[in-house]
């Protein structure tokens, strides 16, 4: 019953389907093309490094956009993935040493033998899959203590939020472990290679292209079909979902915990192109800014999770450098107009307003509120 | 043995009694309205200012006024915070209800916003302000009167949002390169400041081989005080009954005529103004600065998730257990107490700091949770789940 009603597309809406699929990723190639060889000669190394920065930061929003925009949770904890997938990586970097030695900063606070946890942290594969795999699994160990009990909404933003505060109050208390609030820093080589020279920078640069492709098909991917549906359905109306037979739990464990892996995967790329790790990666502005970022964007609109990044970085960056004071003032009527004027961002906006070919089908976010127009009504005129 | 956990206990309630005036405001809006204000720590951080304004005011009149300053400080905490509150609802929040979410990240906006406000209010600023809200709400006003003003009203704030900025930021231009360092320094800065008790306030009381300090006692009277206030006001009083009924049910409360968007008014402005006598009550604690409310935010949210939604006793409850637990474990007395096992002696070392027994309090509010998601007291029915 249920393959008919999901395969229920006519053949011409499934051939349609499929040319627009390989004009997708006709324009996805090109861009990454355009990004890896164009890019590196065009830019001086610094704007490159900045630019490779920022796709590792759109890399998390995309994983972002995965749980908010597709299945309604709002994580307002994301810097904890981003931050341990960044360790994860720096841990390895730090070992770069010949065997006995420590860490340099170990020394300072007096520790005389290598943590138990540092060990496996040697071989580079063990660390590559710790950055997918630690945020995955604490993420996934998380969601299901707290979907489990039909905790949603609200709450589950400020259990993340607390969460974030609680990983940052850790890793900058534990200076013996990780070296408090200065992080992990001065890394030296990689696999042999110097971290810090260009030819190494831009392989980072041309990987962290890479993988933001591959996220974005991977998210591409789970959101269509469905799967995509079902998530959907989810934020949409949860309940009616269960109703149906689905268990939500199992769902949303599983895409938070993609998403954590994701956000690993960013804050490891970050942290190569960056060159320090801290726990300011788990500051609690950083992790809502990463929503902005997307809602900027616009939800539900992989695209737009990108877009909004790279707009809402290059606009900190840009203030930063010109006018600090202002971009606290800025960013803060960022928030602002875009939950009252802009619902959608940019992206949906753009789909709205007529421009039928960036889009398929408008995404509504709260049906139950939003298309009834006797409630609406209701609301405008009653006053309540 | 005894000593210590007495000493336990009165911390653990005047920890618990800065959670408890933090997050009552807190949860009376989020049991009304299910928003969370994320710039809640930034009305407490309001009311420290407002404080430090008014004891420097105070200062000025001498000696015999300034031991009573604190009285009028909590007043005008009260009244600048709900001011703030008030406008913050009727300006953005009134339009996300059933939004949660979306309410959240705006509210986050406004404690940017608050944040960088207190740090760089000066003259200027305040001139710049006033002038743009006259001329562009002025104008609003003025307009609202014509009958066709649905149909232009667009144009009308799009021709007059340009000009009263450009209006705004040119006389503040003028301002600054005029009277140059008098108007452009800032009144607070970035630094943290200090709010200097009155005589009365230092010192402390002896129990035992412990001082108990006057401040803390005096917050333990105020939170008692707001406490009981509140809880005549919601049970006593017409609006307060409103408040319960909206509470309860919104749609079923709008039917029966009560005015559901006043009541969303009264009690936003009400807790923020609860948020203001928080303010107050910390910066008796220590300085104050832009970031002061960021520091309770999370703690007080976790008072709420704890205490479950719509009820006082469950935040009462949750407010005090969770400053007591943070108490023992952090100061390390549960270490103590386990000192003859060793592991467990190790286990409570290990998080006996402030930070680290944040980390502790968090694992054992998820684990909490497990057995009961909704909270100490969860509201009970059917509409809750909505």
């Amino acid at each position: 019953m249920l393959k008919e009603s999901a395969g229920g597309w006519g053949l011409g809406a499934r051939a349609s389907n499929r040319q627009t699929r390989l004009i997708e990723v006709v324009v996805v190639v090109a861009i990454a093309l355009l990004l890896i060889f164009v890019m590196p000669t065009v830019l001086s190394s610094f704007r490159l490094n900045l630019l490779g920065r920022f796709l590792a930061l759109a890399i998390v929003g995309l994983g972002i956009d995965l749980i908010w925009g597709y299945t309604g949770l709002l994580s307002l904890g994301h810097g904890i993935f981003f931050g341990l997938g960044g360790y994860a990586i720096g841990m390895h970097l730090k070992l770069q040493i010949p065997p006995g030695e420590l860490p340099d900063f170990m020394g300072l606070y007096g520790v005389t033998e290598l943590p138990w946890f540092w060990k496996p942290f040697y071989l580079f594969p063990v660390a590559s899959a710790a950055v997918v795999i630690i945020p995955a699994i604490l993420a996934g160990l998380f969601g299901y203590l707290v979907f489990r009990n039909r905790i949603r909404g609200v709450y589950f933003s400020i259990l993340t939020q607390a969460g974030v505060i609680i990983f940052f109050n850790f890793f900058n208390g534990q200076q013996k472990l990780f070296n408090g609030t200065n992080g992990l820093i001065d890394f030296s080589t990689i696999l042999g290679a110097n971290v810090s020279a260009q030819s190494t920078q831009v392989v980072f640069y041309i990987l962290t292209v890479l993988l933001l492709i591959g996220t974005y098909a991977l998210c591409r991917w789970l959101t269509s079909g469905r799967f995509g549906r079902l998530l959907m359905a989810i934020r949409d109306d949860e309940s009616r979902v269960r109703f149906s037979g689905y268990d939500p739990t199992e769902f949303k464990v599983f895409v938070f915990a993609v998403s954590g892996a994701i956000a690993g995967i960013a804050g490891a790329m970050y942290t190569l192109q960056s060159g320090s790790v801290s726990p300011r990666a788990m500051d609690v502005a950083f992790s809502i800014e990463m929503v902005i970022w997307v809602a900027i964007g616009g939800r539900a609109s992989l695209v737009g999770a990108v877009v909004g990044t790279l707009l809402v970085n290059y606009a900190r960056s840009f203030f930063s450098e010109e006018y600090a004071e202002i971009w606290l003032f800025f960013q803060g009527a960022l928030f602002l107009l875009v939950v009252t004027v802009l619902p959608d961002g940019i992206v949906g906006w753009l789909r709205n307003t007529g421009i039928q070919q960036l889009g398929r089908k408008q995404v509504i976010t709260y049906p139950s509120l939003e298309e009834d127009p006797e409630v609406e009504n209701e609301r405008q005129n009653l006053g309540n | 043995m005894l000593a210590g956990l007495l000493d336990g206990l009165f911390n653990g309630i005047s920890i618990g009694a800065v959670l408890l005036i933090a997050a009552l405001g807190l949860a009376i809006v989020f049991g009304l309205m299910g928003v969370i204000n994320l710039a809640h720590g930034e009305l407490m951080m309001l009311g420290a200012y407002t404080t430090f304004v008014v004891q420097n005011g105070f200062k000025k009149l001498g000696e015999p006024w300034f031991e009573f300053y604190i009285f009028f400080a909590l007043i005008m905490a009260f009244i600048v915070a709900a001011g703030v509150g008030l406008i913050l609802e009727r300006g953005v929040i009134r339009h996300l209800y059933g939004r949660p979410l979306e309410t959240l990240l705006a509210t986050w906006g406004v404690s940017l916003i608050l944040q960088q406000f207190v740090r760089s209010v000066n003259w200027v600023l305040v001139v710049g302000i006033s002038i743009f809200c006259l001329l562009f709400f002025g104008g609003l006003w003025i307009l609202h009167r014509r009958s066709d003003i649905n149909r232009i009203r667009n144009w009308v704030v799009a021709v007059m949002l340009p000009i009263s900025l450009g209006i705004a930021i040119a006389t503040s231009n003028f301002l600054s390169q005029t009277y140059k360092l008098a108007v452009t320094q800032p009144w607070f800065g970035a630094q943290n400041l200090d709010v200097s008790a009155p005589k009365w306030l230092r010192g402390g009381l002896p129990i035992g081989n412990f001082q108990m300090p006057y401040a803390r006692v005096f917050i333990i009277a105020l939170t008692i005080l707001c406490v009981a206030a509140i809880y005549v006001f919601l049970q006593r009083t017409p609006w307060g009954l409103r408040i319960r009924a909206v509470t309860q049910n919104r749609s079923m409360s709008a039917c029966l005529g009560i005015p559901t968007q006043k009541v969303d008014a009264l009690t936003f402005a009400l807790g923020s103004g609860l948020a203001g006598v928080a303010g107050c009550a910390i910066s008796f604690l220590g300085s104050v600065g832009p970031n002061t409310g960021q520091n309770y935010i999370v703690d007080t949210f976790m008072v709420v998730v704890v205490g479950g939604v719509g009820k006082l006793v469950g935040t009462i409850f949750a407010a005090l257990a969770i400053g007591t637990v943070n108490y023992l474990i952090g100061s390390g007395t549960l270490a103590l107490l386990f000192a003859p096992i060793k592991p467990l002696a190790d286990f409570f070392t290990f998080f006996a700091t402030t930070s680290m027994a944040k980390v502790m309090v968090f694992a054992l509010i998820i684990a909490f949770l497990q057995v009961r998601p909704g909270g100490i007291f969860p509201q009970k029915g059917r509409t809750v789940d909505a």
